[in-house]
């Protein structure tokens, strides 16, 4: 799978930070590691995000969740259905549940937080760009937690999109043990792609699903 | 604690790691505690018996009767029907609803809406009807009023009753909108012209009454309209006077109200940025030259500060979901336990805690095993890393430990180390839990203790 990469284009990549530091810090990170990715741009606001973004056109926007001006899920609703191209996966030093839900839900094809390693990175970039989803184990333990099946919960009124099936429980499972795409699948006897697809699924259900944490969750987050 | 960071010395240094570990193994620091308590709630209702509040929802005149019945715990109608039969009494029970009217405070907007039904509606109808007739019957019996009299009475207390009404319902406008300042706004409660006619209408049939009674001797019609007039004219003065005097008070009430809570909330963050990442800050440029110590008094704090911004008891909660312990809860002690091997060992412990329950001996020891497996894999893997991942399932609890380091075969362990054999799997089984290991040398170790739960009792939400 590596082999092919390298022979591809890089990546391009879009940093959308309100703090210049973090943003001269990864570009630098990013660029001294690896030519797997092209840092092309970046913003420090919002209005900035959604100019520059427009205008370059990346294949993968890095977005901070917490900015003035509504944050992250303000410019992926205003991107969102503008460039469908355009894959955003969220960078947060936040690990509030409300945060991480709220710009899933907006739109984010994944979640990692700050602290990652720029190889992990890295990989996430790369992946996110190929269409996969991005979980960190704190995300993946939040969707567990979400639809998980607890007294008292709301009635399932979408079978389809309101509950997971085993297999990507397992998956998510693993994701929040710590485990990578590549040992989930040693783990289960299923292949990366089939695992690739699961996470896919989850988060696919994680954005649409009307259960009542998660759009408590993300409603929360709109209020303050 | 409180000195300057520039004072700070190598005795500061010594004791830091002690103090961190104090504050993370007593998660409600008594700052939090005073913050609840000083919340305007919980003054409201913390000293002296409680108060009787007026209903707000499910009235049907003010509330008085709700509230009242909420106040003593028993059926609104009974208290209705006391009314109602003490009215009779020359008008005592009228009194004793206009006393409680006009002294018991509306139920702030946070109470919860009552229920109520059609049927308890009607009733309430009737109760004030009886009310009414006994009233009329019972002064007219006793000859307290005899005659005429009655009349302008009545109509200057339904004037009255208007008039408070609208003082109840421009309350509750102002509670919805928000403060308004001066006369206006407190009068009428961003009511506009609807309130306005109501409440000239109210004072309209309290000086027909007290016209009425007062003239009723001189007939003359020009007595009466002077009488009026001379009324009007003091009212109208007596509201022009001190208007300056209302809106300045008005004005100052809400201002001081909003400084303090600045200045509170200022004063919070103050000391706890002092006490927390000042300190922080000066001990790494103490440490510059040892990497290790900087990388972990910054994870430290970082968790420190994490918790103090999103944990379930943090200041960017609503201050409401503070009330649960959570001391006792599964996902803190998971937490500390954590961070304690973080601070001792220099390394970073991932963790993910999904669903939530209450800490019982069990799971007191589960939590333990996990710790011992924490500090096993920081000293024997030589990671930087390891992951801890913790679901409260409706029949048990399981903690895995894992890490990515060197791994070791379970055969050769040398017989004196009593680390998984005593501390976790002796621990584990004697409160019935069980520990499986996975580990070969080179391919990293994960533990998985499993312990059932004794209780189904309730499981919280929300993941940590």
């Amino acid at each position: 799978m590596t082999d092919n990469q390298q022979a591809r284009q890089p990546v391009t990549v879009f940093l959308v930070d309100d703090h210049a530091l973090f943003r001269a810090g990864v570009r630098a990170e990013l660029e001294s590691i690896t030519d797997e990715v092209r840092v092309v741009g970046e913003a420090g606001s919002v209005a900035e995000a959604v100019a520059g973004i427009t205008r370059m056109r990346p294949q993968v926007v890095l977005l901070d969740v917490h900015m003035p001006d509504g944050g992250g899920a303000e410019v992926l609703r205003r991107l969102r259905t503008e460039l469908p191209d355009v894959v955003f996966l969220a960078l947060s030093v936040s690990d509030a549940a409300e945060d991480v839900i709220a710009v899933i839900r907006a739109g984010a094809r994944g979640y990692v937080t700050k602290t990652i390693s720029s190889k992990e990175l890295v990989r996430a970039v790369v992946r996110v760009a190929e269409g996969d989803a991005v979980f960190s184990p704190r995300l993946a333990g939040f969707v567990l937690d979400a639809f998980a099946d607890r007294p008292g919960s709301e009635p399932i009124s979408d079978p389809e999109l309101d509950l997971l099936t085993p297999r990507e429980r397992d998956v998510l499972r693993l994701l929040a043990r710590g485990y990578a795409y590549k040992e989930i699948a040693s783990e289960l006897f299923i292949s990366v792609k089939t695992v690739e697809t699961h996470v896919s699924s989850v988060l696919r259900k994680t954005q649409l699903s009307n259960r009542y944490e998660l759009s408590r969750w993300a409603s929360d987050r709109r209020l303050v | 604690m409180k000195r300057p960071p520039m004072s700070v010395n190598m005795d500061d240094v010594q004791e830091q790691p002690t103090e961190e570990r104090a504050v993370t193994a007593a998660p409600p620091a008594p700052e939090r505690a005073e913050v609840t308590a000083s919340s305007s709630r919980a003054v409201e209702s913390s000293d002296g018996p409680p108060k009787m509040y007026r209903r707000r929802t499910g009235r049907v005149l003010a509330g008085v009767a709700g509230g009242l019945a909420d106040h003593l715990g028993v059926k609104v109608l009974w208290v209705r029907a006391t009314f109602a039969v003490l009215a009779a009494f020359g008008g005592l029970g009228l009194a004793i609803y206009a006393l409680l009217w006009v002294f018991a405070p509306q139920a702030s907007r946070d109470e919860p809406a009552q229920t109520e039904n059609p049927k308890e509606r009607q009733q309430a109808y009737g109760m004030v009807a009886l009310g009414v007739g006994l009233t009329v019957a019972g002064g007219a019996i006793t000859g307290l009023f005899s005659g005429w009299v009655g009349l302008p009475i009545a109509v200057a207390l339904v004037g009255l009753a208007v008039v408070w009404r609208e003082a109840d319902e421009s309350q509750r406008r102002r509670w919805r909108v928000g403060a308004k300042s001066g006369v206006a706004g407190a009068l009428l409660g961003g009511g506009g012209w609807s309130a306005a006619v109501r409440i000239f209408a109210g004072v309209a049939l309290v000086m027909t009454g007290i016209g009425v009674i007062v003239l009723r001797d001189s007939t003359s019609f020009a007595q009466v309209q002077f009488a009026l007039i001379a009324v009007i004219a003091t009212l109208i003065g007596v509201a022009v006077l001190t208007v300056p005097f209302w809106l300045r008070m008005m004005r100052d009430l809400g201002e001081e109200r909003r400084a303090r809570i600045r200045t509170d909330e200022r004063a919070e963050i103050a000391a706890h940025l002092h006490d927390s990442v000042l300190q922080t800050l000066a001990l790494i440029q103490k440490q510059a030259e040892s990497p290790r110590e900087v990388a972990r008094l910054a994870r430290g704090q970082e968790r420190e500060l994490r918790g103090w911004l999103y944990g379930p008891s943090g200041y960017g909660k609503p201050q409401q979901e503070e009330s649960a312990g959570e001391a006792g809860m599964l996902s803190q002690a998971v937490a500390t336990a954590c961070g304690e091997v973080e601070d001792t060992f220099a390394i970073s412990v991932q963790q993910v805690v999904v669903g939530d329950t209450e800490l019982d001996e069990q799971l007191s020891s589960l939590v333990q095993a996990a710790r011992e497996s924490i500090v096993n894999a920081a000293k024997h893997a030589g990671v930087e890393e390891v992951s801890v991942y913790a679901e409260v399932e409706p029949t048990s609890v399981t903690v895995f430990v894992r890490d990515r380091g060197k791994g070791f075969d379970p055969d050769t362990v040398p017989d004196d180390r009593h680390g998984l054999a005593d501390s976790i799997r002796g621990r584990m089984e004697r409160n019935g839990g069980t520990v499986r290991l996975r580990t070969a040398p080179g391919e990293g170790t994960e533990v998985q203790l499993e312990m059932p739960r004794k209780t189904t009792a309730k499981t919280s939400q929300g993941a940590t």
